[in-house]
Formats: C-alpha cells, structure tokens, sequence
C-alpha cells in the first residue's frame, strides 16, 4: 500500500496544542513545504522539538514568527530574533537542551529506553533539577525521553513504502526522529516504486513512516 | 618585523597545537580560521558536528544541502563522510575528536569554559557546544586576551553561566599561550610583542609563571605563509 498523500489530504492531521517534532539544522534538511502548509493552516499552541529555530524565513522559523508556537525544546535559538523577543517578552517557553543531549533525549523515546546518561552539562545550569548518577566512579547526568504526536521530517528521495534516503548535510535530526513520533510525517523531492531503492541504501526503514508527501525541491 | 593581528596570531598558534591524522571540531567565528594555517605535513579532519566527517571550504557549486555547523555552505573531501545527529554526536561525546577549539567570553584558573549565554542579553543556546567541551580529548580555547572594553576574560572564577565545568586543556590569546593544570593556569609563552608583566595585568586568574616562558611559537608559519 503506498503511503504517499497529497498536500490537500494533509491539513486534516494537524490540530492545536500538537507536540511536534521537526528535522532540520539551520533550515538544511528541514519539511519547508511542510511548515508552509502548517503557516497556511494555522493550528497554534504547539509544541516545537527541534535542533535550532533557524532564521524567521528558513526552516521552523515561519511557525515561530506567525506565533503558532508556545513552547520550544531546542539547542539554539540564536539566528532567529524572533525566537529571542517571544522568550524575553515571555510569550514562548524556550528549554534550551544541548544539541547531543537532544538527539540522545529523542533516540532514548524512540528505542524504548527510559532515559540516557550524559556527562554533558555537567556543572553547568543544564543539570538543575536533575539526578545525577554515579556509573564507575564516574558522574552522568539523567536525561529523560522525548516522544511528540507528530514527526515533520524532510529525505531527499522515498519509496512508497517510505523507506527514506537522505542527501549531505540534510539527514541531521530526520532519522531520529522517525523512532519517536505517533505519526511520522515525511516531505519528499522525489517518489519512487517499492524496490527501486535497494535495501543497503535505505537509512529510515519505511516501517517508521506513516505519510509521504512529495513536494519536488525547493531551492 | 610586520605585526600580525590578533586574530592571525591565535588560529596560527592553535593551528599548531594540531597532529597528524587529528579529528578535529572548529567552533564558529575565529576557530574556523585555525585551518588556514596548518604546518605543512600536518593533515587533519575536520567533523562538522551537524552531521559529517571532511568538511571543506565551498566548491564552485553551493549545493542546499550542504552546509557547515554555522549553516553555511560547505564542501566535503573525498574520503567523506555523512551521517545522523546521533553519529555526529556520539563521535564528539565518545571520545572520537581529538581537539575542540572554541571561543571563550571567560576561562577561570579551573578550566571552567563560559561561552553560551549572557544573562539578560544573549542567550542564543548552547548548540553543541557543551558536548563538545564534554567529550572531546582536548579543549582549546582560541580569544582575545581580554574583552573589547579592557576587561579580564581569563578569572578567578567565571561570573557567566558555564558552558563545561574543568574541560578547557589550553587557552591561547595574541598575547599569551596559557595551559590549565592541576595547580591552576601556567604561562607557557608570550607574544613578542608583550611582556610578561602585561599578559600579568591583563589576566585575573594568578598565573604560574616559570623562570622560562617560551616565545609563542606560530610566528615563522605567518612568515612563511607570507611568502
């Protein structure tokens, strides 16, 4: 069964109050098209689990801009002003999370694990309120899971079956993020047939994709 | 003898901190420059912490998909290599680079590292570097001696919010190289165009000063470059 969908039968999927998780770094390898139709649609009160907020044009930022979104779990924020003045002027909640703890934090809620042990922010304002343990006389901060309703992903090509290939720079948080979503959401530049790519060049079994929506590349 | 800017000085002096066959992660902004000055025969490869192993300056084609931790277009070397947030992070946190070099706003005598935030005035995030200073073997930090007002970077103990606690190996500055030890900071080397006295009052932290504190080394790669 194929699981490509048009942009039209899409809109319905997304609701307020949604926890989404999107792929990117820098706007590379994030679902443009994707974003676009959630600006267009307006759902709002989201919750943003992603790398970076980008720039206001790029990526997520359009969602943040448009004020969709009131909570954002991310490692930088720093390009995009918006994100700044909605934090400063207390509008947004912004939990800022180092970049790896993040990937760790998202990979532990899609592989069944109930949290992960990282010597990353320790002694720092990152490990407030958090355990901490002692693994071999060394110390580890407790990192919870992750998991939202929705993933918003971007690969460069898709079978129908939604095995997914990823190009350069562009494969960042996407893979990840396949393991921890209810629905997994995949924009696309190109759809091929069920057995057109081969099994050793897959990098996101189609087992974790939901949806595939192709919306050709945009430069 | 030409004088050489700040700049130069650092990424030419951290540029030789490097060894042959080093995995190594540049921070943005000055870090990025230590490349263009490596001694010959050194090679080393550079891991883009959003996700690749060959980073390379921008070819005659900008390809979208293609672009450095600042979000700006990049290359990869032959030999490459491309992968996941998780791959990028577990080579940085695991012990697989070799040297970090990142800038600083402040180092203190403990090789604590502040770099990512100013209260009430920038809080751009941490990105990645609090794994790096976390995982990589060695933490170079690459700044200017002191901030743009005069005031001392290098303390007693950082007022800002630290990016890693005890992590930073070396600190070198256009005026002095400066190695974290158990005992506290130790003055290796000094520019020619200063004086111990001077990195002295332009440092907070107490530095231990040996009976011999070394020139800083990188001066005749400039030279050479220059050539």
């Amino acid at each position: 069964m194929s699981k490509v969908i048009s942009q039209e039968e899409l809109v319905s999927l997304f609701e307020d109050k949604a926890t989404i998780m999107m792929g990117g770094f820098m706007g590379v390898g994030a679902p443009t098209s994707l974003v676009r139709i959630l600006v267009e649609q307006g759902v709002k009160d989201l919750t943003l689990i992603t790398s970076d907020t980008a720039t206001p044009d790029t990526g997520v930022g359009p969602l943040i801009v448009n004020r969709q979104v009131k909570k954002i779990i991310a490692s930088h924020i720093g390009t995009n002003p918006e994100t700044g003045r909605q934090m400063i002027a207390g509008e947004t909640v912004v939990e800022l999370v180092p970049q790896g703890t993040l990937a760790e934090r998202i990979r532990a809620g899609g592989a069944g694990l109930g949290g992960i042990l990282t010597p990353t922010g320790l002694g720092t304002v990152v490990e407030e309120g958090k355990e901490k343990l002692l693994v071999n006389g060394k110390e580890y901060l407790l990192e919870l899971p992750l998991r939202a309703d929705i993933a918003l992903l971007k690969a460069y090509k898709a079978d129908k079956a939604g095995n997914l290939i990823y190009r350069q720079s562009a494969r960042n948080f996407n893979p990840i993020m396949a393991l921890a979503a209810d629905l997994v959401i995949v924009e696309v530049e190109e759809v091929v047939e069920v057995g057109e790519l081969k099994p050793d060049e897959v990098m996101t079994p189609g087992i974790l994709v939901d949806k595939v929506v192709c919306c050709g590349r945009i430069s | 003898m030409k004088t050489y800017s700040a700049k130069e000085l650092i990424a030419c002096r951290v540029a030789g901190e490097m060894r042959d066959g080093d995995v190594v992660n540049l921070g943005i902004g000055l870090p990025t420059l230590v490349s263009n000055y490596l001694p010959e025969g050194i090679n080393i490869t550079l891991q883009s912490e959003n996700g690749f192993v060959g980073l390379a300056p921008v070819g005659s084609e900008v390809d979208p998909d293609l672009v450095n931790a600042g979000g700006k277009p990049a290359g990869i070397f032959p030999g490459g290599a491309t992968f996941d947030s998780f791959m990028s992070f577990a080579l940085i946190r695991g012990g697989h680079v070799d040297v970090t070099v990142l800038g600083g706003l402040q180092v203190d005598q403990n090789g604590n590292l502040a770099n990512w935030m100013i209260p009430g005035k920038m809080v751009p995030g941490m990105g990645g570097a609090m794994d790096l200073v976390a995982g990589a073997k060695k933490v170079i930090v690459a700044m200017e001696h002191t901030a743009k007002d005069g005031a001392a970077k290098i303390l007693e103990k950082c007022s800002l919010p630290l990016t890693g606690k005890g992590v930073v190996s070396l600190i070198v500055t256009e005026l002095a190289v400066i190695k974290v030890t158990s005992e506290g900071l130790q003055l290796e080397e000094i520019s020619p165009y200063t004086t111990v006295e001077e990195v002295v009052a332009k440092t907070e932290a107490k530095l231990i000063i040996p009976d011999h504190v070394g020139a800083m080394k990188g001066l005749e790669q400039l030279e050479q470059l220059e050539k």
